[in-house]
């Protein structure tokens, strides 16, 4: 049976369609656009709060898109279990409306970034990540104004003991360098799961990266470790 | 006409004059009203008789242009933006412009305002924008101006593009003291519709109501398109309030909403409001219609108190298009923009008379026949007086053979110059500021490939496009300028593995009133069109921006071509240019007896010895076209690894460039099979219609026959290698270094520059 992937779409998301076409005619999945005036997601198994800018963003990225309608419904949908994934804009606002500890500050360089970043997966313990393997390096693109993760010390030390740093910016060999951290982020962390680990939220862009047409596919192992875990599950 | 009480100054031809019109052409005005004109209806004059919106100094020279071709489906000029049939029943909206002048004074949002300008000329027509392009000049980086300039106009694209969310996907930026004080900012958008699918700016059907949708109206941009028809000068800074201000959360609101409203066959005619705003959306829509229309210009929603209607018919707010919607389908057109929360407020209808009657409450306060003030209607048409400037003789005058050759032992610093040159380093600085991604079609972004490629969904196909022109050459000798403008951007589609159909173009020159100025013109729109009618790609449209002079004297003659090309096999044609593995042989594809090139007009004479002289470099178009059509057969027939065409800064760069944009590999070289004579012109000669492949060892001989029966020549020259990047020269070696070395100066150059400024 197939997944099926609800990408909610706000006024100014930019990245819908590409989350949309990687669901649908990448994996072959079910899917479809969730308008944010909507009060209600209907019946998904995913939900992906994609890229872009939200309602503008002139305020602070996602500020304003938690207090849209259908956000209820994804803060209900994800406490009561069910899987959603933010991915940039969709961080900043997942962490926006609490389903994520911290915040997303203007990058360090206060310029705009686009280019290939790598990934060290920390994580296995997550549908997102549960078919990587450990310390595996994927080489994913970010795009972003504002994707420098802040969090307090006792946050990001309970993340990192809990395991729920899903992603840290590192080199092409995996070491986690300063060098290597595209934004200025806070311990190099690029994504995060909340504690019952069905919420991730990173930074950089797997849909971007999903067909070997557009270079290296590894943003496709994320979507299959999700296919897999939910069809698995079914 | 009635008498509104709107404290509004005496029409005098002195008022007319402060408006830009002429003293002939205030008469006309007066001659063809009949009367004195109101004040709104003289500021509807200004502006549409402006340069910026009549063409009036270039539209005789543009229709020399090669404008037809079996695959375009409407013609240049007659719709927002040029339509280009790419089979599989798809189409190609395109389209560059200039905003040269906003950004010299207000860089971010210049520059933000020209990115949304031209997004809107395509999405007008139905099409989904799918990839930006830019082209940038400006003065010397070591002026602190300069810096915050192309500081704020990089900003400004990426800040308008990102949100917006179309990937900015290929440009170029040059830098010569001759932009000093005048940068030029010029857009291209390229969207896609399905065939049949798109909408026209056309006003017809009396009794349509005609609506204002999109963003209120304020005062800002009010004369933008003026200001965009004089010099910049001392007082240029005043102008900032009519610069624009741009909002690219509105801009994509106004996107989605117009194609889904188009889409629901509710539009009978859109046009998005530009320069010169509601008065020449509604004027041009009207006489492309042969119809009329009546605007309440009270109705329309404004973002400041007190706007009159002089003001509210000339602003240029962004993000705002004038519909003509089907009578019976406004509840359609108004739930659509309702969903979007985006204003769409009835202002009017379509009439029969061939006037744009603009009344305030209820007044009328401008009644001027449409016919008389659009361009292609009534709008003055000039044939300007030429003059061959003086410069060219000393320029011209130049002689190779009074250069002392370059020695062995110079060759590795001038190398290092010439990377570090900010012409010919790194551009990621830009890149990395625009999202080059969005939308997941980027099949090559900016920085590894002569042109960007993108890709079709539920296609095969693929589009490469490119931005180009070298102003130096086209300084330096106008009409061969022109000509090389033109192939050296189908050289770069070809690369990419493309074949180009047709062209954009922004031309951007000095005062037109100067006879030097307008000779140049006249030979650069010539070169483009020679050259045009040989590659058989056609002019589509465009735009024309004169008035660029920095204090001293025009802007380098710089006409930016937008070229539009088709990859037919997107997954097997698309090519880039680094070295892909080490072995590779590494060939020079040029014209058969090729017999070496000079330094003239070259980057080297320009950037190391300080020398802007020379004719333009070597060209022929019959060789140009021989060495793209066999550059093209080699890609399609997938022999090719990597493909770059040898520009600024000659073969040694460009070589180098292959081996800096590969994954660490090096190379040896040995340039002996093809030396000429001289060492500079051998290294650093921009001689054109030359292209270097990397071909693998076992598709050499293939290769070869597959070009055997063309005048070219494919000549070996070296071999890509793990390790150092070496050249030999008549057996000496006069380079060995390690690509890292290279990369640092090459990566750095452009950083550094900009960090001065932080210092």
């Amino acid at each position: 049976m197939s997944v099926r992937f609800g990408v909610i779409v706000f006024p100014g998301s930019n990245c819908d369609h590409d989350a949309y076409h990687v669901a649908k005619h990448v994996f072959g999945q079910e899917a479809r656009f969730i308008w944010h005036k909507e009060a209600e997601l209907g019946d998904v198994d995913f939900v992906i709060v994609p890229g872009g800018f939200s309602y503008g963003d002139y305020l602070r990225s996602g500020a304003i898109a938690r207090f849209s309608p259908i956000m209820k419904d994804v803060v209900r949908f994800a406490n009561s279990g069910g899987l959603v994934m933010g991915i940039c804009n969709g961080f900043q606002i997942l962490c926006e409306s609490g389903l994520l500890p911290g915040a997303l500050m203007r990058n360090e360089s206060l310029r705009f970034v686009c280019k290939n970043v790598h990934l060290k997966t920390e994580s296995l313990d997550s549908p997102f990540t549960q078919g990587l393997t450990s310390g595996e390096v994927l080489r994913v693109p970010v795009a972003h104004g504002e994707g420098n993760y802040f969090a307090s010390d006792d946050i990001l030390d309970q993340l990192e003991d809990q395991g729920r740093v899903a992603f840290r910016y590192c080199n092409e060999n995996g070491q986690v360098t300063k060098e290597s951290n595209p934004n200025g982020a806070s311990r190099n962390i690029a994504g995060i799961l909340n504690e019952g680990r069905n919420v991730l939220g990173m930074m950089p862009h797997p849909e971007r990266c999903a067909e070997a047409i557009l270079g290296r596919p590894d943003g496709a192992r994320i979507f299959t470790s999700i296919v897999d875990a939910l069809s698995v599950g079914a | 006409m009635s008498n509104v009480t709107l404290n509004e100054p005496e029409i005098t031809p002195e008022l007319a004059r402060e408006h830009g019109l002429t003293d002939e052409e205030y008469g006309w005005v007066l001659e063809k009203l009949g009367r004195v004109p109101t004040y709104v209806e003289l500021g509807i004059y200004s502006v549409m008789w402006s340069e910026h919106c009549s063409y009036k100094n270039s539209i005789a020279e543009l229709k020399k242009l090669p404008r037809d071709g079996e695959a375009l489906l409407v013609g240049a000029g007659e719709e927002n933006a040029g339509l280009v049939d790419i089979g599989d029943g798809m189409a190609v909206a395109f389209k560059i412009e200039s905003h040269n002048h906003p950004s010299a004074v207000e860089p971010y949002q210049g520059a933000a305002t020209g990115v949304g300008g031209i997004q809107r000329d395509i999405f007008t027509m139905g099409a989904r924008p799918i990839a930006s392009l830019n082209s940038l000049r400006f003065g010397s980086l070591d002026n602190p101006r300069v810096r915050y300039l192309f500081d704020g106009v990089v900003r400004g694209i990426g800040d308008y593009g990102n949100s917006f969310g179309v990937p900015t996907v290929g440009g170029e930026v040059y830098f010569d003291p001759s932009y000093e004080g005048n940068p030029l900012v010029n857009a291209m958008s390229v969207g896609i519709v399905e065939v049949g699918k798109t909408a026209s700016a056309i006003a017809i059907g009396v009794g349509n109501p005609v609506y204002i949708v999109g963003s209120a109206t304020g005062r800002d941009g009010i004369h933008g398109a003026t200001f965009a028809s004089e010099e910049i000068s001392e007082a240029s800074e005043a102008k900032r309030p009519s610069v624009q201000v741009g909002d690219p959360f509105t801009e994509k609101l106004l996107l989605e909403a117009s194609l889904e409203v188009i889409n629901s066959g509710a539009v009978v005619g859109i046009q998005d409001m530009g320069a010169a705003g509601l008065t020449c959306s509604s004027c041009e829509m009207s006489e492309k219609g042969e119809s009329g229309m009546i605007i309440h210009v009270d109705r329309v929603p404004i973002r400041e108190e007190g706007m009159t209607p002089y003001e509210i018919m000339l602003s240029e707010s962004q993000e705002r298009m004038l519909i003509v919607c089907e009578k019976g389908k406004e509840d359609i057109l108004e739930a659509i923009f309702e969903k979007w929360d985006l204003h769409a407020v009835e202002i009017g209808e379509v009439t029969d008379d061939g006037r744009v009657k603009v009344l305030w409450h209820g007044d009328l306060v401008a009644d001027v026949p449409a016919e008389h003030l659009a361009l292609g209607g009534g709008a003055p048409v000039y044939i300007r007086e030429t003059k061959r400037p003086t410069y060219l003789d000393q320029t011209g005058a130049f002689d190779e053979s009074l250069v002392p050759d370059l020695a062995v032992t110079d060759v590795r610093s001038v190398f290092e110059t010439l990377l570090a040159s900010p012409n010919i380093a790194s551009k990621r600085w830009v890149f990395e500021q625009y999202d080059t991604m969005v939308r997941t079609n980027t099949v090559v972004g900016p920085g590894p490939s002569d042109a960007a490629v993108i890709r079709l969904k539920d296609s095969n196909k693929g589009l490469a496009v490119k931005t180009d022109c070298n102003g130096r050459y086209v300084y330096l000798n106008p009409r061969k300028g022109g000509q090389i403008a033109v192939s050296e951007a189908a050289r770069n589609v070809v690369c990419a593995g493309g074949k180009p159909v047709a062209i954009t173009n922004c031309l951007n020159f000095g005062n037109p009133y100067k006879p030097e100025v307008y000779w140049v013109f006249k030979e650069a729109v010539g070169g483009m069109g020679d050259a045009c009618r040989s590659l058989n790609t056609p002019v589509t449209g465009g735009n024309v921006s004169f008035y660029n002079e920095n204090p001293e004297s025009a802007v380098f003659p710089t006409p930016t071509i937008g070229m539009l090309g088709v990859v037919d096999d997107v997954e097997n044609h698309t090519t880039t240019f680094p070295f892909k593995n080490s072995g590779d042989i590494i060939v020079e594809l040029r014209p058969a007896g090729f017999p070496g090139g000079g330094i003239e007009a070259s980057e080297y004479l320009s950037t190391v010895l300080g020398r802007t002289e020379g004719d333009a470099p070597r060209f022929d178009m019959s060789e140009e076209l021989a060495v793209q059509e066999a550059c093209l057969r080699l890609i399609t027939n997938g022999v090719v690894q990597s493909a770059h065409d040898v520009s600024d800064g000659g073969l040694l760069i460009a070589l180098a460039e292959m081996s800096l944009a590969s994954d660490n590999l090096g190379a040896q070289i040995d340039l002996a099979p093809v030396a000429s004579g001289r060492m500079d012109g051998l290294l650093f000669s921009e001689a054109q219609s030359r292209i270097v492949l990397s071909i693998s060892p076992e598709r050499l001989s293939r290769a070869q026959e597959l070009v055997a029966s063309m005048p070219v020549e494919m000549v070996r020259i070296g071999v890509v290698a793990d390790g150092q990047f070496t050249v030999k020269v008549a057996g000496t070696t006069v380079l060995d270094i390690a690509p890292e070395a290279m990369n640092d100066i090459y990566e750095n150059a452009l950083p550094n520059r900009m960090s001065n400024k932080l210092k």
